[in-house]
């Protein structure tokens, strides 16, 4: 590598540092890559922090090493983008190619449910849905129409995925029995793998059910808010009945008998259910997932059941003890449930830089029982975010309009933050939720976002340090949403 | 790299870019600061095929004021660093003073003559 000896002043590109094991990192923005330094790197980023240098000037307040390292060790921190000279990097942010074959189809088979969870998007205060008028289950022309037309636009990719929602998805657990079918006939015909998933709230799981779930291997994803007395606090019947005595031993009837897929717990907080501790030890060890997922609820701040900030710090600080267990579990080579963690890891692996906070309609969309097409499952039902119909396709227009507010260029309070390659301004819903327009950075929680972000590096940084075989996991997972 | 240690998956891809470039794609390369390191000045490419070079195209209008560089320009391109036998009389082998009267290129053009092999 040539030293790189000439007049130019250096000073720091983009990039977040952290310490792990012992040793000191860099996490690239935008790239996304994550390097080790050295110890000459590690000084020369200090010095350039506290001020600009030239080459020279840096081989000057380093004399205890000699100026060929220093030359060499500037030159890589330049060809790598941690550091610039004053013209800086010219990098044009990049627009998805036209016409982006999709991925993953979410098909809402129904819009009803038989929960009234009072924080539920689809129903409550915050709801964004206008179901008047359109029909509440999803039919079966409505539905091969839906397959058809995802496997139309999603010509050129080799593996699919169907994700099945609702309301409550098994209400409509007939149409869904005949969707496997049809869309795997169809997969086969083309020589395309196809995988199926779906969320509820294991209210109307049967044996049959969970038989069939079994056989065909489709994921489950339970949703669920821990232990009764959490659980029934906002997951309830109309009559206000809690729902946890019928879900829990349907829930352990499902982890024992289906075990061709993993099952996951997703736990929605709020401000009455933040124990996150005590959640995560109910789901894994009285009722055995392998995988329990939490998310803040979306909400507007007013409502009663919105974290706060204060709320929020709380649950990152419970948030960190249980990633911490788990990078001493990782480091032991075990497997951990946290799947908040993982998922960000997984990413964090793969060097993911987002142009788009998810793939919501660009890779994935979300289907209606009317057939309207909207870019995921939250935005199923809305008209003013509907952006086609199974029975003629995507609008490119609509489609347009929304990924180009969505995309990260359009959001200016995020061009200088550091976590902008895997947060890309947050979801398009909650952005709706809170701030009326889908493109609006979801600035109330960049300190969450930040504060994770970097827990998640330290430990990923920690465990390449100590236990780097067990990033293999990582190496193939999905990071889809 | 030796500094830096790639860790995750676009570490080492960035890794690879680097040292790809670094393996001499001259073309590639990068004057930064006054450009008074040889190592990093921008290098002349060997030969034409692998940069853009108009050469006696015309530009969309039918000429060539519109040449993103001097179309006289051009000429250097073929005559002092190609070694292959182009439209152009070869500075390397038959015609080592073709360009002898010509000075500055863009003003003194008119001062070559043609050559009849
Ligand atoms: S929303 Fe906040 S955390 Fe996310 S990229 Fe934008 S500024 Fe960063
Ligand atoms: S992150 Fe938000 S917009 Fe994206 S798929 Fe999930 S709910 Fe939809």
């Amino acid at each position: 590598m040539s030293a790189a000896v000439d007049s130019a002043v250096y000073r720091p590109a983009e990039f977040h540092r952290f310490e792990a094991g012992g040793r000191q990192f860099v996490y690239l923005v935008p790239s996304a890559g994550v390097f080790e330094l050295n110890e000459v790197s590690g000084r020369i980023l200090d010095l350039l922090a506290a001020a600009p240098h030239s080459a020279e000037m840096l081989a000057e307040r380093l004399p205890q090493y000699a100026p060929r390292d220093v030359f060499e060790a500037l030159e890589e921190l330049y060809q790598s983008h941690a550091i610039q000279t004053p013209e800086g990097f010219h990098e044009p942010p990049q627009q998805p190619p036209p016409q982006f074959p999709l991925q993953s189809l979410v098909l809402n088979l129904t819009n009803q449910c038989n929960l009234s969870c009072q924080y539920c998007y689809e129903f409550g205060e915050d709801k964004i849905a206008t179901p008047d008028g359109k029909p509440k289950f999803m039919d079966w022309e409505t539905a091969t129409q839906a397959v058809d037309y995802f496997f139309r636009d999603s010509a050129g990719r080799r593996s699919l995925h169907i994700t099945f929602f609702g309301g409550e998805t098994l209400m409509n657990f007939p149409l869904l029995k005949r969707v496997v079918e049809y869309a795997r006939n169809k997969a086969a015909g083309e020589g395309r793998s196809l995988d199926f998933s779906l969320t509820t709230n294991a209210t109307l799981l049967t044996p049959q059910i969970i038989q069939f779930l079994s056989e065909n291997q489709i994921g489950v994803t339970v949703s669920i808010d821990g232990p009764k007395e959490m659980n029934d606090a906002l997951r309830v019947f109309s009559t206000g009945k809690g729902s946890y005595d019928i879900i829990a031993p349907k829930v352990k009837q499902l982890l024992a008998e289906h075990k061709t897929r993993p099952i996951a717990a997703r736990v929605t907080l709020t401000a009455q259910v933040a124990d996150v501790l005590k959640i995560f030890r109910h789901l894994t060890e009285e009722l055995g997932f392998q995988e329990v997922g939490f998310a803040p609820v979306t909400t507007s701040s007013k409502a009663l059941y919105s974290i706060g900030p204060s709320g929020l710090d709380r649950v990152l600080e419970q948030f960190r003890e249980l990633a911490l267990e788990y990078r001493d579990w990782a480091l032991a080579g075990r497997h951990h449930a946290f799947s908040n963690v993982s998922d960000t890891i997984a990413e964090i692996h793969q060097g993911v830089s987002k142009s788009h906070p998810c793939g919501a309609g660009l890779g994935l969309v979300g289907v209606g029982p009317s057939g309207d097409i909207s870019p995921c499952h939250r935005f199923v039902d809305s008209d003013p975010h509907t952006l086609g119909h199974v029975s003629h396709g995507m609008d490119r227009d609509k489609q347009a309009d929304f990924l180009t507010r969505g995309h990260i260029h359009s959001k200016y309070d995020c061009h200088s933050c550091w976590a902008r390659p895997v947060c890309a301004g947050g979801c398009h819903h909650e952005a709706f939720v809170r701030y009326g327009d889908t493109g609006h950075p979801n600035l109330h929680y960049c300190d969450w976002i930040r504060g994770w972000t970097d827990l998640c590096l330290q430990i990923y940084g920690e465990i390449a340090v100590r236990n780097p075989e067990f990033l293999a996991h990582f190496d193939r997972r999905k990071t889809l949403q | 790299m030796k500094n830096l240690r790639a860790i995750n998956r676009k570490a080492h891809a960035i890794e690879e870019y680097v040292s790809a470039a670094q393996d001499d794609v001259v073309a590639l390369q990068q004057g930064r600061g006054g450009n008074n390191n040889p190592a990093t000045r921008p290098h002349y490419p060997v030969g034409c095929s692998i940069v853009f070079s108009p050469g006696w195209e015309v530009d969309s209008a039918g000429g060539t004021a519109g040449l993103c560089q001097p179309a006289e320009r051009d000429l250097y391109d073929c005559y002092i660093s190609c070694f292959w036998p182009a439209q152009v009389p070869d500075h390397l082998n038959n015609y080592p003073d073709w360009t002898k009267k010509c000075a500055s290129a863009t003003k003194d053009w008119k001062d070559i003559d043609l050559v009849f092999p």
